[in-house]
């Protein structure tokens, strides 16, 4: 936030806090196994998770494949580490998006006030006005099924949420001492909404962020259960459920840990966003 | 004063369902391609595109095609069904009471469970029943409904036998559904009114009637869980509206009948009328049911009123 340099700084003291909380520290462990499945899956997958073996489908777990193998025999584990890189490509598109559209309608919004805040707020009450996954599946009808398009449309599913935090957060700092006095010595629009605004209504976003990126796994992952994500081969935590789902009666395990992987990690973001709120902005505490 | 209040809301959602009826109108129209030939579907005779041109004016002005577009939604003219030929109207119809009954009994679990554990987990603040409740409603939270549901089934209909796996012929086929896509909302809800209970339980008022010689039962049901129940009654009411949208995956998992399973089905066809009706029925209840609880919370809370 403020120019680098400075000792360790606020980060340190951020972790520090988290720290104290156990159960932030197993969120922070579990997004850092997470991330490193994702990052080094083609190092750690024991086998090559696109390879067909019709002889051994629907196998249960045994040694070499320790999760069993799917209906076209291929190695569940394998897909699992391979399924994280795509969540993960997933999680930070639609939050990259969420973000770089929705914190500049807000702080816009919330800066210059009056009627174009009115007219902002009226289309973020519009987007908000669709429930729940509403949304993101309406976009999909518009831009038609695929990856591409699930991360797009759940990302603009996310805009108005960052919106709304970013417009609340800059009303607040709006009428600080430190806003008035850059105005004072000139400062421009842009310089202030740059340099002052968005700098200092970071961390409810760092906190939502983390937040979010639990949701945009669940969603896309919802989504690829619907058929409306991935094509197939790809590894897709969804998709691999939804694939599994028919054989749940005769070989649960297909299903079983594809599902298991998505709770485990939106867990993790979960337990980790709830510490960062409360080591960010202990007012935000619920 | 609360009758000004009631106008107050109900003009302000004026623009958002205009919103909403531009969004769904220019759906069809933002896709590539003719929104006749979008609309009447891939196996539409000419004759039958010409006559979706002609009902929807699609030779005319966008303003004009979107007040006839606005005509036919209060004509209650949503359109034909590319798939199956029928009225959106009716094949809307026939499908919305099993959602409605799906999210009414969620709702339901979800409130009277989710009210219970959070009074207990408030008043027992820190007690090994607030953590385990807690750590509970963290995992309903991060549960992905299709794969809950998905376990469900598996244990309560596949080994066990206790519940029909799929379907909508009773109250049976009900239960496993409700659970599945009550858990997040319990978990919300549960988490809300903890943290209500909590605040309000620190407030004078509290300290007085307790300090009074009051027992703690009364001090807790007659005067803390009155306010603390105030904003749990908005959680509630926004958690009614998100199962609407949240049922589409739990009716995929058990089979159920209802629109969530209708606009996916009409996703993967390309069925653009049923999508057009299904959304906006769907957003147009949300904002109801908002409004409603908006009302509610007014006369729960005077002060929303004079703001």
């Amino acid at each position: 936030m403020k120019k680098g340099g400075k000792k360790r700084g606020p980060i340190w003291e951020v972790f520090r806090r988290l720290s104290k909380r156990i159960t932030a520290l197993i969120g922070l462990g579990i997004v850092l196994f997470f991330l490193i499945l994702a990052l080094f899956a083609p190092l750690l997958a024991p086998h090559d998770p696109y390879e067909h073996d019709l002889a051994h489908k629907l196998a249960p777990p045994s040694w070499e494949y320790p999760l069993g193998r799917d209906e076209l025999g291929r190695c569940i584990l394998s897909r699992i580490i391979y399924g994280a890189r795509i969540s993960l490509v997933i999680g930070l598109i639609v939050i990259s998006i969420g973000i770089f559209i929705g914190v500049p309608i807000g702080v816009i919004s919330a800066y210059y006030g009056g009627r174009v805040d009115f007219i902002v707020q009226r289309f973020v009450d519009t987007m908000l006005a669709f429930p729940g996954i509403l949304l993101a599946l309406l976009l999909i009808a518009m831009l038609g099924v695929g990856l591409h398009n699930v991360m797009i449309a759940v990302g603009i599913s996310t805009v108005p949420i960052y919106a709304r935090l970013s417009r609340s957060s800059v009303l607040s700092i709006k009428a600080r001492q430190f806003v008035e006095a850059a105005k004072a010595i000139g400062a421009s629009d842009v310089k202030i909404i740059l340099q002052h605004l968005i700098p200092n209504s970071l961390s409810p976003i760092i906190v939502q962020s983390t937040l979010h990126m639990a949701t945009a796994i669940l969603w896309a992952a919802g989504l690829g259960f619907l058929g409306l994500g991935v094509s197939p081969p790809t590894a897709e935590w969804g998709a691999m459920l939804n694939g599994g789902r028919l054989y749940i009666r005769v070989a649960s395990h297909v299903a079983t840990f594809p599902g298991l992987m998505i709770f485990v990690t939106v867990l993790g973001f979960n337990l980790l966003g709830d510490g960062l709120r409360d080591a960010l902005d202990p007012r935000l505490k619920t | 004063m609360s009758s000004q209040y009631i106008i107050r809301r109900l003009l302000i959602m004026i623009p958002v369902l205009f919103g909403i009826s531009i969004i769904i109108f220019a759906m069809v129209r933002v896709i590539p391609g003719d929104p006749g030939y979008i609309l009447a579907g891939p196996h539409a005779t000419k004759e039958q595109i010409e006559q979706i041109r002609e009902q929807l004016g699609l030779n005319k002005h966008p303003v004009l095609q979107y007040l006839l577009f606005l005509k036919n939604i209060f004509r209650g003219d949503l359109g034909t069904s590319t798939r199956t030929g029928l009225p959106v109207t009716k094949e809307i119809m026939a499908r919305f009471p099993n959602t409605l009954l799906l999210a009414f009994s969620s709702i339901f679990i979800a409130t009277v469970f989710g009210v219970l554990i959070g009074i207990i987990s408030g008043v027992k603040q820190n007690s090994k029943f607030d953590y385990l409740s807690m750590l509970f409603a963290l995992f309903g939270l991060s549960m992905p409904v299709f794969w809950l549901g998905l376990m469900l089934m598996l244990l309560f209909s596949i080994k066990l036998g206790w519940f029909p796996a799929v379907g909508a012929e009773g109250l049976n086929h009900l239960i496993l559904p409700s659970l599945t896509l009550g858990a997040n909302s319990t978990a919300i809800i549960a988490r809300m009114t903890r943290s209500s209970m909590l605040e309000v339980i620190r407030l004078d008022y509290i300290r007085t009637a307790r300090a009074k010689g009051l027992a703690e039962k009364v001090v807790i049901m007659r005067h803390a869980l009155k306010n603390a129940l105030i904003p749990v009654v908005t959680v509630i009411g926004l958690q009614t509206g998100t199962l609407l949208g949240g049922a589409v995956l739990t009716e995929i998992v058990f089979a159920w009948p209802g629109i969530g399973r209708l606009l996916v089905e009409a996703i993967l066809s390309r069925d653009y009328p049923v999508v057009q009706g299904v959304v906006l029925l769907v957003a147009t209840t949300f904002i109801l049911i908002n409004l409603i609880v908006d009302i509610i919370y007014s006369y729960l809370d005077p002060r929303i009123r004079y703001h």
